[in-house]
């Protein structure tokens, strides 16, 4: 059988208004079967929205939503191969844990054998196998997610849809389940689309992510991609912790910032053009004051378990934060160095078509 | 000190209900037991039960009662359902609800006395019947239009429960029957229904039992051609004086509604049935 490279769902040019509120703003967007996408925004940014169009509880106002090559907009959510876990679960009070899962089996005039084996199969699969008796108020909020996610995977869907499933757990409970989401998809091979507005949960189990804001995505990678190399401003603050500068493109591979010239690794832009520049704080180094690259005056610091977060002041009265496994002294000037591929460069407004052929352009070279 | 005080204090905000209860509930039912313990000479006796279960014509009134009473729920619940259903999916519920709401604040008798006037020989219904050429028809003093008429004032009570129930109805359980593969109809008949049926049993409650003793309709709409329970009474304490047995079938009564409260706030927690098979 050839390698099946269609994707399994795909919205072009996809927009959803309520009057003059536009909630998506022409969203193009391909899913590859048997990956685990996420889509991540602050709340409002409409990632929610697009996970109900291609459930099929909402109508795009123009555009397409195309499920294994067809267009699938006039298609009720009932025949729609694709299952949803809600956000509050949506469990039925008034069946136990094994109807809630029953239940899409049953629509589907599946044999009550069959049923019976493919409802322990998903009890099983998400370690509540000795809980089918239970009354869904018995339960504690862990246990309810996975039947949440059990009651949806019984019915094999092709697509997994997840509406923030982990926001009303609490934080170690959500680290477990992290792991076991990743781990289910990976055995399963279903495509999963998950929607958080947690970056780190999207960064620890996504395959693919897509940055949302305003109703638009702004960038789509691999968590790597996207956490190194972030298109903007801000990508670059919604995504992990970052120090973002003003300065100026000198010429390719190299940049100015607080008054001085840098080696940098990225290129292809107009000579003294205007661009932010991001540094991670975890690439932030100290060292005395008069070896750093740069100096800085800390402001003041905070423990935080496992390293001190510093906030600093350079020359220009620009804030660093840096991540030291070392105090630092309030008040005290430092050095900080850094790798030039360390820097990453942002033009301002620039597309993510233009971000991806221009990376392409100067990292071919 | 404190506590005592708040504690002391919330007895004498208690004050004025339970008197009203003492006076107005508990009193009148016991007198109405008592009473119901003499004949018409005022001799204690056990008569009035007697006869009560023993007479043919005491038994079919309660059947006739119970029946009436059974089908004007029935169509109240049928209209009242699908309204609150609707009302709903409407922009402004609230203001829907008021208007349906609204009759209940006119006087029992002046709303059955309009409807002497429309269902009369030359009231308006008749002369609807006479447009479209099948009038006129007697329509007042027949069963229909004494359930009708009945039906029509008990909607209120059976719209709101059931409104209630529909509105805090959380939304995502309905997306998550569609999203599993449920046509409207199995959605409703196996979420939505199920999880409403509180609110369509305190409907229940609320118009079936009044509907048990009405006794003013029945008169006026249904032209006693209709005898429940409501009319024996008001018969026996007005006309045949004989206000023991009047008491007892008071007492009967009460008794029933206590029964129809029972069986219909039982079980609010969940329902199997249906539901598994």
């Amino acid at each position: 059988m050839a390698v099946n490279t269609q994707p399994i769902v795909r919205l072009n040019h996809v927009c959803k208004s309520y009057g003059d509120h536009q909630i998506l703003k022409d969203i193009n967007l391909e899913l590859e079967a048997g990956k685990f996408y996420t889509l991540l925004g602050p709340s409002g940014c409409g990632k929610t929205t697009i996970l109900r169009t291609i459930a099929g509880f909402t109508a795009v106002t123009s555009g397409e939503v195309e499920f294994d090559g067809k267009v699938i907009n006039g298609l009720p959510a009932n025949q729609r191969q694709v299952n949803t876990v809600f956000q509050d679960y949506a469990l039925f009070p008034h069946m136990n844990v094994a109807e809630n899962v029953a239940f899409g089996l049953k629509l589907h005039k599946v044999s009550k054998d069959e049923i019976d084996q493919r409802v322990q199969d998903a009890l099983a699969m998400v370690q509540l196998a000795d809980f089918g008796d239970r009354e869904i108020s018995e339960i504690s909020g862990g246990q309810q997610q996975r039947v949440a996610i059990a009651r949806a995977l019984v019915m094999r869907p092709k697509v997994l849809l997840l509406d923030e499933p982990l926001s009303a757990l609490d934080a170690k409970l959500r680290k477990d389940m992290q792991y076991e989401l990743r781990d289910l998809q990976q055995r399963l091979g279903i495509t999963f689309l998950f929607v958080t507005h947690d970056q780190e949960e999207a960064l620890a189990m996504s395959d693919e992510i897509f940055v949302m804001n305003d109703g638009a995505i702004l960038q789509g990678g691999s968590p790597v991609d996207i956490y190194d190399e972030p298109i903007n401003h801000f990508v670059a603050n919604f995504i992990g912790e970052s120090n973002i500068i003003p300065g100026k493109m000198l010429k390719d591979f190299e940049v100015e910032f607080v008054g001085k010239a840098f080696e940098c690794a990225d290129g292809g832009m107009r000579p003294n053009e205007a661009v932010e520049v991001v540094l991670r704080p975890e690439d932030l180094d100290i060292v005395a004051a008069n070896q750093g690259k740069l100096v800085v005056t800390v402001d003041s610091q905070l423990f935080r378990g496992n390293y001190f977060e510093i906030v600093a002041y350079d020359s220009d009265h620009n804030e660093w934060l840096v991540h030291s496994t070392n105090p630092a002294d309030e008040g005290e000037p430092i050095g900080l160095t850094f790798d030039p591929q360390d820097i990453h460069v942002m033009r301002l407004n620039e597309s993510e078509a233009a971000f991806d052929a221009r990376l392409e352009q100067y990292e071919d070279d | 000190m404190q506590r005592k005080q708040r504690l002391s204090r919330n007895t004498a905000y208690f004050i004025p209900y339970m008197l009203w209860i003492l006076l107005f509930v508990i009193a009148p039912v016991l007198l109405l037991i008592y009473q119901s313990f003499f004949n018409i000479d005022g001799q204690f006796t056990f008569a009035n039960y007697q006869t009560y279960f023993s007479s043919n014509t005491y038994l079919m009134m309660t059947l006739n009662s119970v029946w009436y009473a059974f089908l004007i729920t029935l169509a109240t619940l049928l209209i009242s359902y699908p309204t609150a259903y609707v009302l709903n999916e409407t922009k402004y519920p609230q203001l829907w609800l008021l208007l349906i709401i609204m009759p209940t604040w006119i006087n029992l008798l002046l709303k059955a006395y309009a409807f002497i006037g429309i269902f009369s020989q030359s009231g308006i219904a008749n002369q609807f019947l006479s447009f479209i050429g099948i009038g006129p028809q007697q329509l007042l003093f027949t069963n229909f239009s004494f359930i009708f008429v009945a039906a029509y004032i008990q909607i209120p009570f059976m719209v709101l429960p059931i409104y209630n129930s529909i509105s805090e109805l959380n939304p995502s359980y309905v997306n998550a029957s569609r999203d599993l593969g449920a046509t409207n109809w199995q959605t409703f008949s196996r979420v939505i229904f199920p999880l409403t049926l509180p609110g369509v049993k305190a409907g229940i409650q609320a118009v079936f039992i009044p509907s048990l003793s009405l006794f003013m309709l029945t008169r006026l709409i249904g032209g006693n051609k209709v005898i429940t329970l409501g009319t024996a009474i008001e018969e026996h304490f007005l006309t045949t004086m004989n206000w023991g047995m009047g008491s007892t079938i008071g007492v009967v009564l009460i008794i029933a509604m206590v029964i129809i409260m029972m069986l219909t706030s039982g079980g609010k927690r969940r329902t199997r049935k249906g539901m598994t098979k």
